[in-house]
Protein backbone atom coordinates (compact mmCIF):
# COMPACT_ATOMS: atom_id res chain seq x y z
CA UNK A 1 0.00 0.00 0.00
CA UNK A 2 0.96 3.66 -0.18
CA UNK A 3 1.75 6.07 2.60
CA UNK A 4 -1.44 4.83 4.20
CA UNK A 5 0.44 2.20 6.16
CA UNK A 6 2.55 4.70 8.07
CA UNK A 7 1.98 4.92 11.78
CA UNK A 8 2.06 8.22 13.51
CA UNK A 9 2.62 9.26 17.09
CA UNK A 10 -0.55 10.54 18.73
CA UNK A 11 -1.21 11.90 22.20
CA UNK A 12 -4.37 12.13 24.17
CA UNK A 13 -5.45 12.64 27.73
CA UNK A 14 -7.39 9.64 28.97
CA UNK A 15 -9.02 9.83 32.38
CA UNK A 16 -6.74 12.73 33.27
CA UNK A 17 -3.50 10.98 32.28
CA UNK A 18 -1.55 11.88 29.14
CA UNK A 19 -0.59 9.04 26.82
CA UNK A 20 1.48 9.01 23.63
CA UNK A 21 1.62 6.00 21.35
CA UNK A 22 1.97 5.06 17.70
CA UNK A 23 -1.14 4.29 15.72
CA UNK A 24 -1.96 3.49 12.14
CA UNK A 25 -4.59 5.86 10.77
CA UNK A 26 -7.00 2.94 10.46
CA UNK A 27 -6.75 2.03 14.16
CA UNK A 28 -10.11 2.61 15.77
CA UNK A 29 -10.17 4.56 19.02
CA UNK A 30 -11.60 1.56 20.88
CA UNK A 31 -8.69 -0.64 19.81
CA UNK A 32 -6.20 2.07 20.73
CA UNK A 33 -7.72 2.36 24.21
CA UNK A 34 -7.85 -1.39 24.77
CA UNK A 35 -4.74 -2.68 23.03
CA UNK A 36 -2.27 0.17 23.28
CA UNK A 37 -3.32 1.77 26.54
CA UNK A 38 -4.60 -1.40 28.24
CA UNK A 39 -7.90 0.22 29.19
CA UNK A 40 -10.16 -2.78 28.66
CA UNK A 41 -13.18 -1.35 30.44
CA UNK A 42 -14.40 -0.13 27.06
CA UNK A 43 -15.84 -3.12 25.21
CA UNK A 44 -16.23 -4.10 21.57
CA UNK A 45 -19.65 -5.59 20.98
CA UNK A 46 -20.90 -5.46 17.44
CA UNK A 47 -18.11 -3.63 15.61
CA UNK A 48 -20.74 -2.05 13.35
CA UNK A 49 -21.69 1.09 15.32
CA UNK A 50 -24.93 -0.45 16.54
CA UNK A 51 -24.51 -1.77 20.07
CA UNK A 52 -22.90 0.99 22.14
CA UNK A 53 -20.64 -1.24 24.27
CA UNK A 54 -17.72 1.03 23.26
CA UNK A 55 -19.19 4.39 24.30
CA UNK A 56 -16.72 6.88 25.80
CA UNK A 57 -16.61 10.67 26.03
CA UNK A 58 -14.29 12.53 23.65
CA UNK A 59 -13.88 16.19 24.60
CA UNK A 60 -17.16 15.88 26.47
CA UNK A 61 -19.05 14.40 23.50
CA UNK A 62 -20.60 10.96 23.86
CA UNK A 63 -18.92 8.81 21.23
CA UNK A 64 -18.96 5.25 19.93
CA UNK A 65 -15.22 4.64 20.02
CA UNK A 66 -15.56 1.98 17.29
CA UNK A 67 -16.75 4.74 14.95
CA UNK A 68 -13.81 7.06 15.38
CA UNK A 69 -10.19 6.63 14.35
CA UNK A 70 -7.65 7.09 17.11
CA UNK A 71 -5.90 9.75 15.00
CA UNK A 72 -9.11 11.81 15.11
CA UNK A 73 -8.71 11.93 18.89
CA UNK A 74 -5.11 13.17 18.70
CA UNK A 75 -4.97 15.99 21.25
CA UNK A 76 -8.37 15.19 22.70
CA UNK A 77 -9.45 14.49 26.25
CA UNK A 78 -11.11 11.10 26.59
CA UNK A 79 -13.06 9.68 29.51
CA UNK A 80 -13.68 5.95 29.71
CA UNK A 81 -15.69 4.02 32.29
CA UNK A 82 -12.49 3.61 34.33
CA UNK A 83 -12.31 7.38 34.79
CA UNK A 84 -15.97 8.21 35.23
CA UNK A 85 -16.11 8.22 39.02
CA UNK A 86 -14.64 11.20 40.78
CA UNK A 87 -12.36 9.97 43.53
CA UNK A 88 -13.11 6.81 45.49
CA UNK A 89 -16.88 6.64 45.30
CA UNK A 90 -19.14 5.61 42.49
CA UNK A 91 -20.53 7.96 39.91
CA UNK A 92 -24.31 8.31 40.47
CA UNK A 93 -24.93 6.22 37.34
CA UNK A 94 -22.66 3.44 38.60
CA UNK A 95 -24.50 3.55 41.90
CA UNK A 96 -27.80 3.37 40.05
CA UNK A 97 -26.72 0.25 38.14
CA UNK A 98 -25.58 -1.30 41.44
CA UNK A 99 -28.73 -0.46 43.37
CA UNK A 100 -31.23 -1.36 40.64
CA UNK A 101 -29.38 -4.40 39.30
CA UNK A 102 -28.98 -2.73 35.92
CA UNK A 103 -26.91 -5.57 34.48
CA UNK A 104 -26.74 -9.30 34.18
CA UNK A 105 -23.73 -10.46 32.13
CA UNK A 106 -22.22 -6.98 32.25
CA UNK A 107 -20.93 -6.87 28.70
CA UNK A 108 -22.94 -3.81 27.66
CA UNK A 109 -22.53 -2.13 31.04
CA UNK A 110 -19.53 0.16 30.43
CA UNK A 111 -21.19 1.63 27.36
CA UNK A 112 -24.59 1.79 29.05
CA UNK A 113 -23.07 3.66 31.97
CA UNK A 114 -21.13 6.11 29.79
CA UNK A 115 -24.18 6.77 27.61
CA UNK A 116 -26.42 7.19 30.66
CA UNK A 117 -23.99 9.68 32.19
CA UNK A 118 -24.00 11.65 28.92
CA UNK A 119 -27.78 11.54 28.83
CA UNK A 120 -28.03 12.93 32.36
CA UNK A 121 -25.54 15.72 31.58
CA UNK A 122 -27.91 16.99 28.88
CA UNK A 123 -31.10 16.18 30.71
CA UNK A 124 -30.67 15.76 34.48
CA UNK A 125 -34.30 14.83 35.10
CA UNK A 126 -35.41 12.66 32.15
CA UNK A 127 -38.75 10.94 31.76
CA UNK A 128 -38.79 7.19 31.22
CA UNK A 129 -39.44 7.81 27.51
CA UNK A 130 -36.47 10.19 27.30
CA UNK A 131 -34.24 7.59 28.95
CA UNK A 132 -35.32 4.90 26.49
CA UNK A 133 -34.83 7.28 23.56
CA UNK A 134 -31.43 8.38 24.87
CA UNK A 135 -30.21 4.79 25.20
CA UNK A 136 -31.39 3.69 21.75
CA UNK A 137 -27.79 3.31 20.68
CA UNK A 138 -27.01 0.80 23.42
CA UNK A 139 -28.08 -2.81 23.13
CA UNK A 140 -28.45 -5.18 26.10
CA UNK A 141 -29.30 -8.80 25.45
CA UNK A 142 -29.95 -9.78 29.07
CA UNK A 143 -32.03 -7.34 31.02
CA UNK A 144 -34.90 -6.34 28.78
CA UNK A 145 -33.86 -2.79 29.74
CA UNK A 146 -36.32 -2.45 32.65
CA UNK A 147 -33.66 -2.36 35.33
CA UNK A 148 -31.39 -0.20 33.20
CA UNK A 149 -34.13 2.43 32.99
CA UNK A 150 -34.63 2.16 36.75
CA UNK A 151 -30.87 2.51 37.25
CA UNK A 152 -30.82 5.77 35.30
CA UNK A 153 -33.85 7.02 37.22
CA UNK A 154 -32.05 6.15 40.46
CA UNK A 155 -28.95 8.00 39.27
CA UNK A 156 -31.02 11.06 38.41
CA UNK A 157 -32.48 11.00 41.91
CA UNK A 158 -29.09 10.59 43.60
CA UNK A 159 -27.61 13.40 41.54
CA UNK A 160 -30.56 15.63 42.34
CA UNK A 161 -30.16 15.02 46.06
CA UNK A 162 -26.45 15.75 45.76
CA UNK A 163 -27.13 18.96 43.80
CA UNK A 164 -29.70 20.20 46.25
CA UNK A 165 -27.48 19.20 49.14
CA UNK A 166 -30.32 18.05 51.39
CA UNK A 167 -28.85 14.59 51.86
CA UNK A 168 -25.75 12.96 50.46
CA UNK A 169 -26.06 9.82 52.56
CA UNK A 170 -27.13 7.68 49.63
CA UNK A 171 -24.02 8.45 47.56
CA UNK A 172 -21.67 8.12 50.49
CA UNK A 173 -22.89 4.68 51.56
CA UNK A 174 -22.87 3.31 48.03
CA UNK A 175 -19.29 4.46 47.61
CA UNK A 176 -18.20 2.33 50.53
CA UNK A 177 -19.73 -0.79 49.05
CA UNK A 178 -17.31 -0.56 46.12
CA UNK B 1 -12.87 -5.14 12.06
CA UNK B 2 -10.26 -3.00 10.35
CA UNK B 3 -10.65 -0.71 7.36
CA UNK B 4 -8.14 -0.90 4.54
CA UNK B 5 -5.06 1.26 5.10
CA UNK B 6 -5.25 4.92 4.27
CA UNK B 7 -3.37 8.15 4.88
CA UNK B 8 -4.90 10.61 7.33
CA UNK B 9 -4.78 14.36 6.92
CA UNK B 10 -6.31 16.78 9.40
CA UNK B 11 -7.22 19.82 7.35
CA UNK B 12 -6.72 23.20 8.99
CA UNK B 13 -8.73 25.13 6.40
CA UNK B 14 -11.21 24.52 3.61
CA UNK B 15 -8.46 25.47 1.10
CA UNK B 16 -6.19 22.85 2.65
CA UNK B 17 -8.93 20.20 2.31
CA UNK B 18 -9.58 21.13 -1.33
CA UNK B 19 -5.85 20.94 -2.08
CA UNK B 20 -5.76 17.37 -0.74
CA UNK B 21 -8.78 16.39 -2.84
CA UNK B 22 -7.08 17.82 -5.92
CA UNK B 23 -3.77 16.12 -5.14
CA UNK B 24 -5.30 12.70 -4.51
CA UNK B 25 -8.32 11.48 -6.50
CA UNK B 26 -8.70 8.65 -3.96
CA UNK B 27 -9.15 11.06 -1.05
CA UNK B 28 -12.42 11.28 0.84
CA UNK B 29 -13.73 13.96 3.18
CA UNK B 30 -14.35 12.93 6.80
CA UNK B 31 -16.57 15.12 8.95
CA UNK B 32 -18.65 13.38 11.63
CA UNK B 33 -17.61 10.04 10.18
CA UNK B 34 -20.85 8.26 10.99
CA UNK B 35 -21.54 7.22 7.43
CA UNK B 36 -17.98 6.97 6.12
CA UNK B 37 -16.36 5.02 8.96
CA UNK B 38 -18.99 2.24 9.11
CA UNK B 39 -18.66 1.90 5.31
CA UNK B 40 -14.85 1.78 5.63
CA UNK B 41 -15.02 -0.89 8.33
CA UNK B 42 -17.07 -3.06 5.98
CA UNK B 43 -14.65 -2.13 3.17
CA UNK B 44 -17.54 -0.82 1.14
CA UNK B 45 -15.47 2.38 1.07
CA UNK B 46 -11.67 2.25 0.74
CA UNK B 47 -10.42 5.81 0.30
CA UNK B 48 -6.65 6.05 -0.10
CA UNK B 49 -6.66 9.21 1.99
CA UNK B 50 -9.04 10.59 4.58
CA UNK B 51 -9.20 14.37 4.87
CA UNK B 52 -10.63 15.30 8.26
CA UNK B 53 -12.48 18.64 8.12
CA UNK B 54 -14.00 18.37 11.59
CA UNK B 55 -11.40 20.62 13.22
CA UNK B 56 -11.70 23.51 10.76
CA UNK B 57 -12.71 26.70 12.55
CA UNK B 58 -15.89 28.32 11.35
CA UNK B 59 -17.49 25.29 9.71
CA UNK B 60 -19.84 24.77 12.64
CA UNK B 61 -21.47 28.21 12.79
CA UNK B 62 -25.25 28.56 12.70
CA UNK B 63 -26.59 31.96 11.62
CA UNK B 64 -30.19 33.09 11.62
CA UNK B 65 -30.61 36.06 9.31
CA UNK B 66 -32.86 36.64 6.31
CA UNK B 67 -31.84 33.08 5.52
CA UNK B 68 -30.66 30.35 7.84
CA UNK B 69 -27.07 29.27 7.29
CA UNK B 70 -25.83 26.10 8.92
CA UNK B 71 -22.12 25.35 8.76
CA UNK B 72 -21.50 22.02 7.06
CA UNK B 73 -19.71 20.76 10.17
CA UNK B 74 -22.52 21.58 12.61
CA UNK B 75 -23.57 18.35 14.29
CA UNK B 76 -27.14 17.15 14.52
CA UNK B 77 -26.90 17.80 18.22
CA UNK B 78 -25.73 21.42 17.73
CA UNK B 79 -28.55 22.07 15.28
CA UNK B 80 -31.32 20.49 17.35
CA UNK B 81 -30.25 22.45 20.43
CA UNK B 82 -30.04 25.82 18.65
CA UNK B 83 -32.81 28.18 19.79
CA UNK B 84 -33.13 30.01 16.48
CA UNK B 85 -33.41 26.72 14.61
CA UNK B 86 -36.05 25.47 17.04
CA UNK B 87 -38.03 28.67 16.56
CA UNK B 88 -37.89 28.90 12.76
CA UNK B 89 -37.34 25.34 11.55
CA UNK B 90 -38.99 22.98 14.05
CA UNK B 91 -38.84 20.22 11.41
CA UNK B 92 -35.08 20.01 11.96
CA UNK B 93 -35.11 19.02 15.65
CA UNK B 94 -38.11 16.80 14.90
CA UNK B 95 -36.25 14.91 12.17
CA UNK B 96 -32.94 14.93 14.00
CA UNK B 97 -34.50 13.23 17.03
CA UNK B 98 -35.21 10.32 14.66
CA UNK B 99 -31.67 10.06 13.26
CA UNK B 100 -29.56 7.13 14.47
CA UNK B 101 -28.95 7.38 18.19
CA UNK B 102 -27.52 9.86 20.71
CA UNK B 103 -23.92 9.11 19.67
CA UNK B 104 -24.66 9.45 15.96
CA UNK B 105 -26.41 12.76 16.61
CA UNK B 106 -23.44 13.97 18.69
CA UNK B 107 -20.95 13.52 15.83
CA UNK B 108 -22.93 13.29 12.59
CA UNK B 109 -23.40 16.46 10.55
CA UNK B 110 -26.10 17.93 8.32
CA UNK B 111 -23.55 18.69 5.58
CA UNK B 112 -22.20 15.16 5.75
CA UNK B 113 -25.62 13.57 5.51
CA UNK B 114 -26.42 15.57 2.39
CA UNK B 115 -23.03 14.90 0.77
CA UNK B 116 -23.30 11.17 1.50
CA UNK B 117 -26.81 11.06 -0.06
CA UNK B 118 -27.85 7.81 1.56
CA UNK B 119 -31.22 6.91 0.02
CA UNK B 120 -32.67 6.24 3.48
CA UNK B 121 -31.28 9.30 5.26
CA UNK B 122 -33.67 11.62 7.08
CA UNK B 123 -32.17 15.08 6.65
CA UNK B 124 -31.88 14.76 2.88
CA UNK B 125 -35.69 14.83 2.55
CA UNK B 126 -35.97 17.72 4.99
CA UNK B 127 -33.36 19.66 3.00
CA UNK B 128 -35.43 19.22 -0.19
CA UNK B 129 -38.74 20.02 1.53
CA UNK B 130 -37.26 23.25 2.88
CA UNK B 131 -35.97 24.14 -0.63
CA UNK B 132 -32.41 24.52 0.67
CA UNK B 133 -29.13 25.08 -1.13
CA UNK B 134 -25.58 24.05 -0.40
CA UNK B 135 -22.57 26.26 -0.80
CA UNK B 136 -19.89 24.23 -2.57
CA UNK B 137 -16.33 25.50 -2.62
CA UNK B 138 -13.48 24.45 -4.91
CA UNK B 139 -10.20 26.01 -6.00
CA UNK B 140 -12.00 27.69 -8.90
CA UNK B 141 -14.45 29.46 -6.61
CA UNK B 142 -17.74 28.77 -4.96
CA UNK B 143 -21.24 28.05 -6.18
CA UNK B 144 -24.63 27.24 -4.73
CA UNK B 145 -26.53 24.11 -5.65
CA UNK B 146 -30.28 23.97 -5.07
CA UNK B 147 -31.86 20.96 -3.39
CA UNK B 148 -33.89 20.02 -6.46
CA UNK B 149 -30.68 19.69 -8.50
CA UNK B 150 -28.39 18.31 -5.83
CA UNK B 151 -29.33 14.63 -5.57
CA UNK B 152 -28.65 12.50 -8.65
CA UNK B 153 -29.04 8.87 -7.61
CA UNK B 154 -28.15 6.42 -4.85
CA UNK B 155 -25.22 7.95 -2.92
CA UNK B 156 -24.64 10.27 -5.88
CA UNK B 157 -24.86 14.06 -5.94
CA UNK B 158 -24.03 16.84 -8.39
CA UNK B 159 -21.07 17.81 -6.20
CA UNK B 160 -17.77 17.69 -8.10
CA UNK B 161 -15.05 15.40 -6.67
CA UNK B 162 -12.93 18.36 -5.59
CA UNK B 163 -15.75 20.45 -4.13
CA UNK B 164 -16.38 20.74 -0.41
CA UNK B 165 -19.73 21.71 1.09
CA UNK B 166 -19.18 24.53 3.55
CA UNK B 167 -22.76 25.62 4.29
CA UNK B 168 -26.32 24.45 4.10
CA UNK B 169 -28.55 27.43 3.37
CA UNK B 170 -32.26 27.30 4.14
CA UNK B 171 -34.82 30.01 3.37
CA UNK B 172 -36.53 31.28 6.48
CA UNK B 173 -40.09 29.92 6.24
CA UNK B 174 -42.99 32.34 6.44
CA UNK B 175 -44.91 32.59 9.70
CA UNK B 176 -47.76 30.67 8.12
CA UNK B 177 -45.65 27.65 7.13
CA UNK B 178 -46.27 24.36 8.88
CA UNK B 179 -43.85 21.47 8.71
CA UNK B 180 -43.46 17.88 9.82
CA UNK B 181 -41.24 14.83 9.28
CA UNK B 182 -42.61 11.35 9.94
CA UNK B 183 -40.98 8.05 9.20
CA UNK B 184 -41.38 4.34 9.54
CA UNK B 185 -38.02 3.06 10.77
CA UNK B 186 -36.46 -0.27 10.01
CA UNK B 187 -36.58 -1.91 13.44
CA UNK B 188 -32.95 -3.06 13.36
CA UNK B 189 -31.10 -0.30 11.52
CA UNK B 190 -33.30 2.67 12.40
CA UNK B 191 -33.08 3.86 8.80
CA UNK B 192 -36.24 5.02 7.05
CA UNK B 193 -38.21 2.28 5.28
CA UNK B 194 -40.13 5.34 4.19
CA UNK B 195 -40.09 8.88 5.53
CA UNK B 196 -42.07 11.95 4.51
CA UNK B 197 -41.01 15.56 4.99
CA UNK B 198 -43.78 18.10 4.47
CA UNK B 199 -43.57 21.89 4.40
CA UNK B 200 -46.92 23.54 3.75
CA UNK B 201 -47.69 27.26 3.58
CA UNK B 202 -51.34 27.94 4.35
CA UNK B 203 -52.97 31.34 3.98
CA UNK B 204 -56.59 32.13 4.76
CA UNK B 205 -57.32 28.44 5.03
CA UNK B 206 -55.94 27.38 1.67
CA UNK B 207 -52.61 25.95 0.60
CA UNK B 208 -50.30 28.48 -1.05
CA UNK B 209 -47.31 26.23 -1.43
CA UNK B 210 -46.49 22.62 -0.54
CA UNK B 211 -43.24 20.72 -0.79
CA UNK B 212 -43.71 17.06 0.09
CA UNK B 213 -40.69 14.76 -0.12
CA UNK B 214 -40.17 11.02 0.35
CA UNK B 215 -36.98 9.32 1.52
CA UNK B 216 -36.19 5.65 2.11
CA UNK B 217 -38.54 4.35 -0.59
CA UNK B 218 -36.70 5.85 -3.56
CA UNK B 219 -33.13 6.05 -4.83
CA UNK B 220 -32.93 9.71 -3.81
CA UNK B 221 -35.16 12.13 -1.93
CA UNK B 222 -38.04 12.73 -4.29
CA UNK B 223 -40.82 15.32 -4.35
CA UNK B 224 -44.31 13.90 -4.53
CA UNK B 225 -45.58 16.16 -7.28
CA UNK B 226 -49.03 14.55 -7.49
CA UNK B 227 -49.54 15.31 -3.79
CA UNK B 228 -48.20 18.84 -4.16
CA UNK B 229 -50.47 19.50 -7.16
CA UNK B 230 -53.51 18.21 -5.28
CA UNK B 231 -52.72 20.44 -2.33
CA UNK B 232 -51.87 23.69 -4.09
CA UNK B 233 -54.85 26.03 -3.82
CA UNK B 234 -56.91 23.47 -1.89
CA UNK B 235 -58.85 24.40 1.22
CA UNK B 236 -57.18 22.67 4.15
CA UNK B 237 -59.44 20.06 5.66
CA UNK B 238 -59.49 16.33 6.32
CA UNK B 239 -60.91 15.49 2.89
CA UNK B 240 -58.26 17.49 1.04
CA UNK B 241 -55.49 15.86 3.05
CA UNK B 242 -56.89 12.35 2.50
CA UNK B 243 -57.37 13.02 -1.19
CA UNK B 244 -53.83 14.34 -1.63
CA UNK B 245 -52.25 11.55 0.47
CA UNK B 246 -53.85 8.88 -1.72
CA UNK B 247 -51.68 10.18 -4.58
CA UNK B 248 -48.41 9.74 -2.68
CA UNK B 249 -47.09 6.88 -4.81
CA UNK B 250 -48.34 8.24 -8.16
CA UNK B 251 -45.54 8.53 -10.69
CA UNK B 252 -42.89 7.56 -8.14
CA UNK B 253 -40.30 4.87 -8.89
CA UNK B 254 -40.35 2.96 -5.60
CA UNK B 255 -37.57 0.59 -4.55
CA UNK B 256 -38.40 -2.78 -3.03
CA UNK B 257 -36.27 -5.11 -0.98
CA UNK B 258 -36.90 -8.38 0.86
CA UNK B 259 -37.96 -6.48 3.96
CA UNK B 260 -40.42 -4.11 2.27
CA UNK B 261 -41.64 -4.55 -1.29
CA UNK B 262 -42.85 -1.76 -3.60
CA UNK B 263 -46.52 -2.21 -2.73
CA UNK B 264 -45.88 -2.07 1.00
CA UNK B 265 -43.70 1.03 0.66
CA UNK B 266 -46.38 2.69 -1.51
CA UNK B 267 -48.93 2.11 1.24
CA UNK B 268 -46.51 3.44 3.86
CA UNK B 269 -46.01 6.55 1.73
CA UNK B 270 -49.77 7.20 1.60
CA UNK B 271 -50.18 6.75 5.35
CA UNK B 272 -47.09 8.75 6.30
CA UNK B 273 -48.02 11.55 3.90
CA UNK B 274 -51.43 11.85 5.55
CA UNK B 275 -49.82 11.91 9.00
CA UNK B 276 -47.24 14.49 7.93
CA UNK B 277 -49.88 16.72 6.34
CA UNK B 278 -52.12 16.49 9.39
CA UNK B 279 -49.21 17.52 11.59
CA UNK B 280 -47.98 20.26 9.25
CA UNK B 281 -51.40 21.87 8.98
CA UNK B 282 -52.51 21.39 12.60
Amino acid sequence: MSSGDATRRISMTVNGQTYSADAEPRTLLVHFLRNQLGLTGTHVGCDTSQCGACVVDVDGVTTKSCTMFAVQADGASVTTVEGLADGNGYHPVQEGFWEEHGLQCGYCTPGMIMASAALLRDNPDPTEEEIRHGLEGNICRCTGYQNIVRAVQHAAKVAKVAREGSSVDATASAGQEG
Amino acid sequence: MYPASFAYHRADSVEDAIARLEANPEASILSGGHSLIPAMKLRLAMPGEVVDISKIDGLKAIEIGDEIRIGAGATYRDIAAHEGIRAHLPILPEAISQVGDMQVRARGTFGGSIAHADPAADLTAVFVALDGRVKAVSSSGEREIGADEFFVDLWTTSLEPTEVITEVILPKPSESAGMAYVKHSHPASGYAVAGIAAVVVVQSGSVQQARIVVTGATSKPTRLSAVEDALNGATVNGDAIRNASEKAAEGIDINGDPYADEEYRAQLMRVLTRQALERATA
